[in-house]
């Protein structure tokens, strides 16, 4: 038996220095772009990190690279409903402002209610969470400087107890003016009568009048009719226009009939979106990738109407074309696409015509629910981002010093 | 369960922007010491290490795992939620020899937070643009 050779490392040494090339175009529109086909999406994962494409492509973070790339454009910015398009940004991160914008970003909700009396037909505990469920709204700053309310973790909730083992840092809350809001609803449902209401609702019930506003007081319950009753300090914030109220006063919370009353008393506290969704700021908040439609060659005349058919309206439009005069296809708008995919379905277009989606570029949307503005609390998100990287560079520090 | 998890946060996030009357919560949280949430997971050594984040999921794990893989010195970058109904999410580094996952981590971290600053800016100044130029709040079409 003889001795194995030692491996010549060196040819794989050279081969490791081979100087590193440009990308090339079609890698850099690879790059750039999602690619949408028939049945598949290929090219899903981002390649901008350091020696993707070899040893001397650079992609480390530089902030000022990032901050040029980056680009902000907003289509609409209502208070209940704001779009814009984030250019320039991995979806890790958009994903992590779109996560926080849902579960994340504390609002003030209904979270107990102390029955005093519930005849009406729906029960106490059904209707409290039709309660919980309704956005409140109030001053900014006052909702701001409200302060958690922390509850001791249920003794069946195993991971919460376990997570909170040890941890003296969050102690118990008690209710007081610094953390919970206080709103009462006492209601009562009665025949109308000519002394107090101008009519007699006995009387119309009789003549066959079956609207039941015609004939009964107080037989719907709307949101509006939930009453605020500020303690201690928190009339300095919430008072006139700030006081704490339901977003939409016309939320039908219950129906009654004479003789039913409905008599409660509501705690509401600071929480989020994690622990129940009626914290959640937003209604939805979401984003989507720009559409890029690619016509490779010149789809004209009858096709290019097919063609146009296949997208939502205003995404194909017509030009003139210079060699034949007819019609030609030409994207207009393809943010209006919905990436149907219809028109890779069609023989006539194969070939033609390439779809895809612009990776790093996010076409949010943000529906507040209404405690606070939508682009604020997008900012909100951010901060929160940012907070979280603070506070973990915090955590580190003292891991490293106990190492 | 995260409840409490948002309590660090907004005390933050208001120490942080400057909003906010919160001279009541800091003076308590003066007090009170902030629970460590970062651990180090048996077997780590300087160049390779799994760190443990408590109360922490994909928002922040998949944004640290990116901010992190951009370091070139980084060989290996990744996270995982152990368990669905336990709150921590693992991170694990891998680095070059002339680092230690304690410097890239807190890079990483520094990255991300350099990175929302930006965001917060030009979010900002492009709101305010949009604001004046369109007072009914909508682009026209």
């Amino acid at each position: 038996m003889t001795m194995a050779q030692p491996l010549d490392v060196s040819r794989y040494r050279s081969e490791r220095h081979i100087p590193w090339a440009p990308l090339s175009a079609e890698e850099i529109e690879a790059r750039r772009l999602v690619q949408i086909n028939a049945e598949t999406v290929t090219h899903t994962a981002a390649s901008d990190f350091p020696g993707h494409y070899g040893p001397e492509q650079d992609d480390s973070w530089v902030v000022e690279r990032f901050r040029q790339g980056l680009k902000v454009d907003f289509h609409h910015n209502k208070p209940h409903d704001a779009a814009f398009s984030l250019v320039g940004i991995d979806a890790s991160i958009a994903n992590a402002f779109r996560r926080i914008l849902i579960a994340e970003i504390p609002t003030l909700a209904i979270e107990d209610v102390f029955f005093l009396d519930n005849t009406s037909v729906i029960q106490d505990e059904v209707l409290a969470h039709r309660l919980g469920l309704i956005p409140l709204t109030g001053g900014r700053e006052g909702l701001d400087w409200l302060h958690w309310f922390h509850r001791a973790p249920s003794k069946d909730a195993f991971t919460m107890q376990t997570a909170s083992d040890g941890d003296e840092t969050t102690p118990v809350s008690t209710h007081n003016d610094y953390n919970t809001i206080v709103m009462t609803l006492d209601i009562e449902c009665r025949w109308a009568t000519v002394e107090k209401d101008g009519w007699d609702g006995k009387k119309k019930a009789a003549e066959g009048d079956v609207a039941p506003e015609e004939k009964y007081i107080k037989s719907n319950v709307y949101a509006s009719d939930l009453v605020f009753h500020p303690q201690g300090k928190q009339s300095e914030y919430f008072s006139g226009e700030n006081a704490i109220r339901p977003v939409n006063p016309e939320i039908l919370i219950a129906k009654l009939r004479p003789g039913h009353r409905i008599h409660l008393r509501c705690h509401c506290i600071k929480g989020v979106g994690s622990d129940h969704a009626k914290f959640s700021p937003v209604a939805t908040a979401s984003y989507r990738l720009l559409p890029q439609i690619t016509i490779t060659q010149p789809i004209l005349g009858a096709d290019a109407k097919k063609f146009a058919r296949c997208f939502p309206r205003g995404v194909i439009g017509y030009e003139p074309d210079a060699a034949t005069g007819e019609q030609k296809a030409v994207v207009k708008n393809p943010m209006k696409d919905t990436v149907s995919r219809e028109c890779l379905r069609h023989d006539e277009f194969k070939g033609k015509v390439k779809l895809g989606r612009v990776r790093d570029h996010f076409i949010f949307s943000v529906e507040s629910t209404g405690q606070f503005e939508s682009d604020e609390l997008f900012l909100d998100a951010v901060r929160l981002l940012r907070a979280k990287a603070e506070r973990f560079k915090r955590h580190l520090t003292e891991l490293e010093e106990g190492r | 369960m995260s409840q409490q998890n948002g309590d660090h946060e907004m005390a933050d996030a208001d120490a942080d922007a400057g909003a906010g009357a919160e001279a009541n919560e800091s003076a308590q949280s003066e007090v009170r010491q902030e629970k460590q949430m970062l651990r180090l997971l048996p077997g780590s050594t300087d160049t390779a290490a799994s760190f443990a984040f408590e109360k922490e999921d994909h928002t922040l794990g998949n944004a640290l795992r990116y901010m992190i893989t951009k370091n070139p010195s980084v060989e290996f970058c990744g996270y995982t939620i152990p368990h669905p109904s336990e709150p921590y999410m693992n991170l694990r580094i891998q680095t070059d020899d002339d680092t230690t996952v304690f410097e890239v981590l807190r890079k990483g971290l520094e990255d991300l937070s350099e990175l929302c600053d930006v965001v917060e800016d030009k979010f900002s100044v492009a709101r305010d643009a949009f604001n004046a130029d369109n007072p009914d709040r909508a682009e026209a079409q």
